[in-house]
């Protein structure tokens, strides 16, 4: 992940307090799998700010089914209802459950 | 008066001694106190580059297509008998590419040591082409060299991890003309100028014939008063001997080769001039973006090249396929910067004001990121995903059945080929493959689509795009 | 499970994007502390 956003994370978690605060993501695939093991147990490639840190937080993807479940219908299908086609909705569960799984 | 697309030819270069002056490389080696040169030593050879799949697509070789029928990784399965020469391109080593940012240097801020030195045979007209008309350069030695480099004033340049040479800086003080930052504009300067002449030199178009030059390279090129002031055009279309031509340059970060596309063709449909030329250079801040990935998967490093395109646009009928301008998309700044957003703006609405639905177009060329550079990167396949929204859209728009997305994909759309070289992928890569099929009446339309960050600048949140359709 | 929530929007270009993330969220009920659009290309 981008070292600045990783720097701006960091510097909202310290201050909001990791119990308070949740991510919400949007990419899919690899890019999906790096951000969250950043964002939970710290930065993979041990180059950012968030290397050797573990702010465990809680991480979704906005398509995830229980997400997608708290978007308002109307808002959900003007604004992601297409994206369904895009994405491989099916992948980024089963994605998402495995390294929840694997903690 | 209609603009019709006559030509388009599409470079590399192939720089490994670069790799290490692209932002991301440079960066970290800088964070990690390393001499930039330690991490990207043994890159690919010339001979690799040639034969990876994708660059002989990019250069014409190679329908894209067929990219779907070779075996993953594509650098395991290099095309046999490949040659640097394209229907439409070409691939240009190192030291050749060397000798082009000195001749497009003109105030002595490239200085190779001639004595270690010596450029091979260039082997391309095109890029002789741009020699032949430089005076003879001044040789400098090397503990001149250096002595520049030493008291930090320059940038060494390494052929095969030799050192050759130097860029220098021009203002002690002035960020804008740091030695990186002008090496940067020249590599875009030579890489566009070398684009240029080999369009030139495919049509048998003299120089002096160009009217206008459109630039939609990316570098700010300019001082401190003027960061980005820009006319990289102007300087292009000098060094490739368009002494008849004016020029501009068109941005809007990787978006701004159909621009320059769209406005090359509305200067013809207004008269203005009877042809014009759209030119692009390459960018060295991208080279080994996502080199960290590679290397840590054990994967080449293959952005190790800089690309260039050059398309001719003229007045007359008989050229080529006809620039329809009134099929041209725009995003505007109150339409939503999501990629349904900007689907809708660039390709189902300009469409549906001419009565006409997505699938009526006979292939779309998006942005073509060449997908086994981006996904090791955590990036996604940027080609596919748009190819999926413009299906998605025909499923809206009652065209397609949802479970038809995958064959309009594979139908309209084409595996990415090109270097992740920013504004080089935007869909015109494909334009010299389209020319080539409608020469022979095997394509009918390409509707290019290209899509830019522009929240990468800070002054908006919005992302922006453009399109425009080609047709028989 | 997102009302009085603070949330960071990580999107993607290609993918769902910051902004478009951020709308969504919010309209469940949420307060978007931080949002960004990453860009690969």
């Amino acid at each position: 992940m981008d070292l600045e956003n990783q720097a701006a994370i960091k510097s909202i978690a310290d201050e909001v307090g990791s119990e308070n605060l949740m991510v919400v993501l949007g990419m899919p695939g690899e890019g999906l799998r790096l951000a969250v093991e950043t964002l939970t147990t710290g930065d993979p490639s041990w180059a950012g700010p968030l290397a050797g840190v573990s702010l465990g937080l809680p991480v979704f993807h906005i398509l995830e089914e229980k997400v997608r479940a708290q978007v308002p219908e109307d808002v959900y299908a003007e604004k992601l209802l297409m994206m369904e086609m895009v994405l491989d909705l099916p992948q980024i569960e089963s994605d998402l459950a495995s390294m929840r799984a694997a903690g | 008066m209609t603009a019709y697309l006559r030509a388009a030819a599409n470079v590399l270069v192939h720089v490994p001694d670069l790799v290490r002056y692209g932002s991301k490389p440079w960066r970290e080696a800088a964070r990690n106190n390393q001499a930039p040169n330690e991490v990207f030593t043994d890159l690919r050879s010339f001979e690799d580059a040639v034969a990876y799949p994708p660059n002989q697509a990019f250069i014409g070789n190679l329908p894209p297509e067929n990219l779907g029928e070779i075996q993953a990784p594509w650098y395991e399965n290099p095309l046999a008998g490949a040659s640097p020469d394209g229907v439409f391109g070409e691939i240009l080593p190192q030291d050749s590419f060397y000798a082009l940012i000195e001749a497009a240097d003109q105030f002595g801020l490239i200085m190779l040591d001639r004595e270690r030195f010596v450029p091979g045979d260039v082997g391309s007209e095109s890029a002789a082409a741009l020699l032949d008309r430089e005076k003879p350069r001044k040789k400098y030695k090397q503990e001149e060299i250096s002595g520049h480099i030493e008291r930090g004033e320059a940038l060494p340049l390494f052929q095969g991890g030799d050192l050759i040479g130097c860029v220098r800086r021009d203002h002690e003080s002035d960020e804008s003309l740091d030695a990186r930052i002008l090496l940067e504009n020249l590599a875009a300067k030579a890489s566009g100028g070398y684009a240029l002449s080999r369009l030139l030199d495919q049509e048998g178009i003299a120089p002096e014939q160009v009217e206008y030059v459109i630039s939609c390279s990316e570098e700010a090129v300019g001082d401190r008063y003027n960061r980005g002031g820009g006319n990289l055009a102007k300087a292009i279309a000098e060094m490739a001997g368009c002494a008849n031509a004016a020029g501009v340059d068109v941005k809007s970060f990787c978006a701004a080769p159909i621009y320059a596309l769209v406005h090359a063709a509305a200067l013809i449909e207004a008269g203005v001039v009877g042809n014009a030329v759209v030119v692009g250079g390459g960018s060295m801040a991208k080279l080994g973006m996502k080199a960290y990935f590679h290397l840590e998967k054990e994967i080449p490093v293959l952005e190790d090249v800089l690309g260039g395109v050059a398309f001719f646009l003229t007045k007359n009928p008989e050229d080529g396929p006809r620039v329809n301008l009134e099929i041209a998309g725009r995003h505007t700044a109150g339409k939503p910067s999501t990629p349904q957003g900007l689907a809708e703006a660039l390709v189902r609405d300009p469409l549906a004001r001419a009565g006409r639905k997505i699938a009526s177009v006979d292939k779309y060329a998006v942005e073509l990121h060449n997908p086994e550079i981006m996904l090791p990167a955590g990036a996604g396949d940027v080609a596919a995903a748009n190819y999926r929204m413009l299906a998605a859209l025909a499923v809206m728009g009652g065209e397609i059945a949802r479970e038809e997305i995958p064959d309009f994909v594979e139908t309209h759309g084409m595996p990415g080929f090109a270097p992740t070289q920013g504004h080089i992928p935007a869909g015109v890569p494909f334009l010299g493959h389209a020319l080539e099929r409608m020469r022979v009446g095997r394509l009918g339309s390409t509707m290019v689509v290209a899509k830019g960050s522009l929240f990468l600048g800070r002054m908006s949140r919005q992302a922006d795009g453009a399109s425009v359709l080609i047709e028989a | 499970m997102f009302k009085g929530k603070k949330v960071i929007a990580l999107g993607e270009r290609d993918g769902v994007p910051g902004p478009l993330i951020a709308e969504c969220i919010e309209a469940a009920g949420a307060e978007v502390v931080f949002q960004k659009t990453e860009c690969f290309v």
